[in-house]
């Protein structure tokens, strides 16, 4: 059993201040931003780095719940799967003549259904893994997705539609506005709230906090009903760049947000991380994506750049927790040894 | 000790992070240097995005590409995504119109999908073309195309029939029920049938082998169980042709069941030889992939507009006229061409 000493004056110092992962997070961004300028002439203005943003930012969205689920020792891999329905659901009824705002609000309403289902089974049965759940609800959405376009692909949406994807407040797009304020309200309901704090509790110890009297299972429902909501916004955005559907689209999607929680140093054991440190995490990941595609380099070594980024700095957040909790290590090492 | 080995793991990443990104600012400091080499006049840049990578056809047609733009002196991109989504492709085509290229040319993942981006690059003045994979007509300037469906149709049906002699029962293998190539080909190939001279000839089925190469071998192996008398097979796939030609082979059919269809030369190289498939069809990837780069060159040099009844010259290819299609133009590669036991030793090592 490991026992962890928590302490509720935490001090501050200087020290600890600039040893948090998001400085490390943000000096990536400044170097990623040096080389990218070096590299390519087309990188360092203004239009390039705004349509970039509108390029990654619609999978960032789900990068809220994602954190907080992470947090919380769990997991949900049907995030894409749950915005290719959305997404679906919203052109079918869109083609079948129900107004866009409404289909709209169906995407949402689908999107937090999914969500709230997957969070029900995990609540139901609790001896199930969220692996498991979400890997099946992500073939059974996708499969949904699949019964009703079959491989076709809908679309013919208003114009004024396209401006989620493709619109302007006033120089700065709007899914980056949206973003930003979706990005401070989550920041403090994760980090300033009683909700935030349960869900570090229930992270930090599952049966502690239940029967401390943390209500983990509607903590739980609401959090996955969240990652719902943000894929259905997810979908939204998507679609309106695409300015069609198919039941494909956002394939893949969860291990893209699951990689950028993992690069904001959100620990896979639970009950460690920041909300900053996810955001930042997506931007990294943008923008390194969006600077080797200026120089075009081939698809396969994208991934090879990303991937050991990600082993990085899981192998760098692993090792400050070891180094925090050296004796509880030791007294393991110990127990192999004598066994 | 334990720390020790975590530090120096890490410094083993750190330094595998330094390589990687110094093998990039090199390469990138080449391409930049072509690029800055003429000063005031750069290089003009065209670009080509795949379906995804990985696809021996695409990179058959990228090569083309990239020939016929190092013949006129360009520079080519070549592009694709991981997996084949329009999301992947989306973000390749901002990209490059980031980096202001002359023109793109793309092999679409959905019809319909890029419209916003495609528009987003015609209106920034890049030209915009479509090759193997079509985008809809508002999305592209000009549609460049294999072969016109109607004679890739046609043309298996009467290979066919000189095959078996003009009379006995006939069978499609397919790719998947809904591919929209191979259903209009199977279209026209019935109305093929329709004529005359094939009233001895009876399509029995069409089956589905899905481009999978267990289902249809599988597949293969029912039509002859429900077919004794069964002919021919035409498979208009290259997985489905090979996956037949095999199984025919090792059953020991030849002479009895002729298998014809688009191929890849490579794979069925084999069977031609062996006389299983006496000849089968397929275009030039290579030619695909030039004459959309010098349709690409032919619009950024103003020769065209993709205007129905523009005309230029394509290099090696000759000259090529721009035709009407249902929403659009296109220009046309030509006839499917013919691999038999005479040539098929010159192609099996090229694709």
């Amino acid at each position: 059993m490991s026992t962890r000493i928590v302490s509720n004056i935490q001090k501050f110092t200087w020290k600890r201040f600039f040893l948090q992962w998001e400085w490390m997070l943000i000096a990536l961004l400044v170097i990623i931003f040096t080389i990218n300028s070096n590299i390519s002439p087309y990188f360092l203005n203004y239009t390039s780095i705004t349509d970039a943003t509108m390029t990654f930012l619609d999978k960032a969205f789900i990068v809220f719940p994602m954190v907080m689920i992470m947090i919380m020792r769990e997991i949900d891999i049907s995030v894409g799967s749950t915005a290719a329905l959305s997404s679906i659901v919203m052109a079918t009824l869109y083609n079948a003549g129900v107004p866009m705002v409404i289909a709209i609000v169906a995407c949402l309403l689908v999107g937090a259904l999914c969500g709230f289902f997957n969070g029900y089974l995990l609540v139901k049965y609790r001896e199930l893994s969220a692996v498991i759940v979400t890997l099946s609800t992500m073939i059974l959405y996708r499969g949904i997705a699949y019964m009703i376009l079959e491989d076709r692909s809908a679309g013919d949406f208003p114009d004024w539609f396209s401006y989620f994807g493709w619109g302007y407040v006033g120089g700065i797009p709007f899914i980056l506005c949206l973003f930003v304020v979706l990005a401070i309200g989550f920041v403090l309901l994760l980090q300033k709230t009683t909700i935030g704090r349960r869900i570090y509790a229930v992270g930090s110890n599952p049966k502690a906090s239940r029967f401390s009297g943390v209500k983990v299972d509607k903590i739980k429902l609401l959090v996955f009903t969240l990652a719902g909501l943000m894929a259905a916004i997810t979908a939204i955005f998507l679609t309106s760049r695409m300015g069609s559907t198919r039941p494909n689209v956002a394939n893949m999607y969860e291990l893209d947000v699951i990689a950028m929680v993992a690069l904001g140093g959100i620990s896979t054991v639970g009950g460690k991380g920041k909300m900053l440190g996810a955001v930042l995490a997506v931007f990294v990941i943008g923008y390194l994506q969006f600077g080797l595609g200026l120089i075009n380099i081939p698809a396969q070594m994208l991934l090879i750049v990303i991937g050991i980024l990600l082993i990085v700095s899981v192998t760098v957040t692993n090792f400050r927790v070891t180094r925090k909790a050296p004796q509880r290590k030791a007294k393991k090492n110990q127990a192999k040894k004598v066994s | 000790m334990k720390r020790w080995k975590l530090v120096s793991l890490l410094m083993v990443f750190v330094l595998t992070i330094l390589a990687a990104c110094g093998q990039e600012t090199g390469s990138g400091e080449s391409s930049e240097g072509n690029t800055s080499d003429g000063g005031g006049e750069a290089v003009t840049r065209h670009a080509i995005v795949f379906k995804s990578t990985g696809n021996p056809f695409g990179e058959k047609l990228m090569e083309g590409f990239e020939n016929a733009i190092e013949e006129v002196e360009g520079e080519a991109i070549l592009r694709a995504p991981e997996q084949p989504t329009v999301e992947g492709q989306i973000q390749i085509i901002e990209e490059l119109i980031s980096q202001q290229v002359a023109s793109i040319t793309i092999a679409a993942n959905d019809y319909d999908g890029l419209e916003p981006v495609l528009k987003k690059a015609i209106n920034k003045g890049i030209k915009v073309i479509s090759v193997d994979s079509a985008v809809n007509g508002d999305s592209r300037m000009v549609h460049v195309n294999q072969a016109d469906p109607e004679a890739i149709g046609r043309i298996q049906i009467q290979a066919t029939s000189e095959m078996i002699g003009g009379k006995g029962q006939i069978a499609v293998l397919s790719a998947t029920s809904q591919a929209s190539n191979q259903n209009l080909w199977i279209e026209w190939m019935k109305k093929e049938l329709e004529k005359p001279e094939y009233d001895k000839m009876e399509l029995v089925e069409v089956a589905y082998g899905d481009d999978l190469r267990d289902k249809s071998v599988s597949e293969t192996e029912a039509l002859l169980q429900s077919y004794p008398d069964l002919k021919a097979i035409i498979a208009p796939t290259t997985v489905g042709i090979a996956a037949a030609s095999k199984v025919i082979t090792d059953k020991g059919l030849q002479g009895e069941v002729v298998v014809t269809g688009l191929g890849l030369p490579s794979e069925m190289a084999e069977y031609i030889e062996n006389g299983v498939s006496p000849w089968m069809y397929l275009w030039n990837p290579i030619d695909l992939g030039y004459l959309a780069g010098r349709t690409a060159d032919a619009l950024v040099e103003e020769q065209i507009t993709g205007a129905e009844g523009d005309t230029f010259e394509a290099g090696d290819l000759g000259s090529y006229e721009v035709v009407k299609t249902e929403d659009g133009t296109e220009v046309l590669l030509g006839d499917p061409f013919e691999f038999n036991k005479d040539n098929i030793d010159e192609w099996k090592d090229v694709y």
